[in-house]
């Protein structure tokens, strides 16, 4: 088996486990600690966005500038018309910016 | 009964209609930048089959693209997929009437559109039939599944993915995932948290280091923050979020 479908199948393995498992174990314990329920809840967003920050900063202006429409649009926007937007925002500012 | 088994299995399908529809653009642009980050055909297939987990599957060949360590890749994607804990816990007490071997099955087909749909049903029926569930589940899932073989083929073709936009479409994605979660407590302290120090360590220590640094930053003052107070309605919020995701 090649690295790329091992580390296909643990992915698939992990995220198995984070369907069944919130039933299995978040289910039975009866209180999680405040304060570990408020990092586990911060988790998503906090990986998401190291994602997205180097991106943000070191891409260039029209990337910046891109990412900064994409953010306000998602205020008022659903993912998917905001995301269509960004594509094209971005092929625009590339264009024009250089 | 068999009747009824058909009748729920229908229903769940007309349900899966819309999430199929809103889930195409993002099945196929999966497919086509796995290829352009160096998988094959037949791995990006195997990514959408097993994972079927769409923000991490991208999360996924974002950083297979830039040679990072398996097991970064493994947590990584562990990590944007947690939310389904709560998911699972929140849906997991309507499974009651299920067998076994129904909930294990269940259980993998649990994608953000997935448990929105299933929770409004419980609201609206009081039961989750496991007829809909998989009704409204298979359609999405066997789709996601070509869809993934379709941007593949596509993505072969594409030799200039700059000028169309292709390399910086995955950075919108996760952007629109993160303002998906901005109805959470502390949500915008955690971002900025993670935000800055992951451009410290992107420029200092460098890449893939920003990413576990980055997140590490973000969890501790979400920790740090949501130490007292009062606990958040997380059922309401998790729905909700759910909500805006609309693919897998």
């Amino acid at each position: 088996m090649n690295e790329t479908v091992a580390i296909i199948l643990a992915g698939a393995a992990a995220t198995y486990l984070t369907r069944v498992g919130g039933h299995l174990v978040l289910s039975r314990i009866k209180r999680v600690p405040p304060r570990v329920e408020a990092g586990l809840n911060a988790v998503p967003a906090a990986v998401l966005t190291t994602l997205v920050a180097p991106a943000a900063v070191f891409e260039g202006p029209a990337e910046t500038l891109t990412l900064l429409i994409a953010a306000l649009l998602a205020l008022r926007l659903p993912m998917l018309p905001m995301f269509f937007i960004g594509g094209a925002v971005i092929v625009a500012l590339r264009a024009v910016m250089g | 009964m068999v009747a009824d088994t058909q009748r729920e299995f229908l229903k769940g399908m007309r349900s899966s209609i819309t999430v199929v529809v809103a889930a195409l653009p993002f099945g196929i642009l999966f497919g086509a930048l796995a290829v352009k980050n160096g998988m094959s055909a037949t791995e990006a297939v195997l990514m959408s089959a097993t994972i079927y987990a769409g923000a991490s599957q991208m999360v996924g060949i974002d950083l297979f693209g830039k040679q990072i360590a398996p097991w970064v890749v493994v947590l990584s994607i562990f990590a944007v997929n947690f939310r389904h804990v709560l998911y699972s816990a929140v849906i997991g007490r309507h499974f009651a009437r299920w067998s076994m071997a129904q909930q294990a099955v269940g259980f993998f087909f649990l994608v953000d559109p997935q448990f929105a749909e299933a929770e409004k049903r419980q609201a609206e029926t009081g039961r989750i039939p496991f007829a809909w569930f998989m009704g409204m589940a298979l359609p999405i899932y066997v789709l996601w599944i070509i869809e993934a073989w379709i941007g593949a083929q596509f993505g072969a073709l594409i030799e200039n993915p700059r000028a169309l936009g292709l390399d910086f479409l995955l950075p919108i994605y996760f952007l629109g995932l993160v303002m998906g979660f901005r109805k959470r407590a502390h949500w915008l302290p955690v971002v900025l948290a993670s935000g800055i120090v992951s451009v410290i360590a992107y420029r200092t220590i460098g890449s893939p280091w920003h990413v576990s640094i980055g997140a590490l930053a973000g969890v501790l003052v979400g920790a740090v923050l949501g130490g007292g107070g009062k606990p958040t309605p997380d059922e309401a919020i998790s729905i909700a979020e759910a909500q805006e995701n609309p693919a897998p």
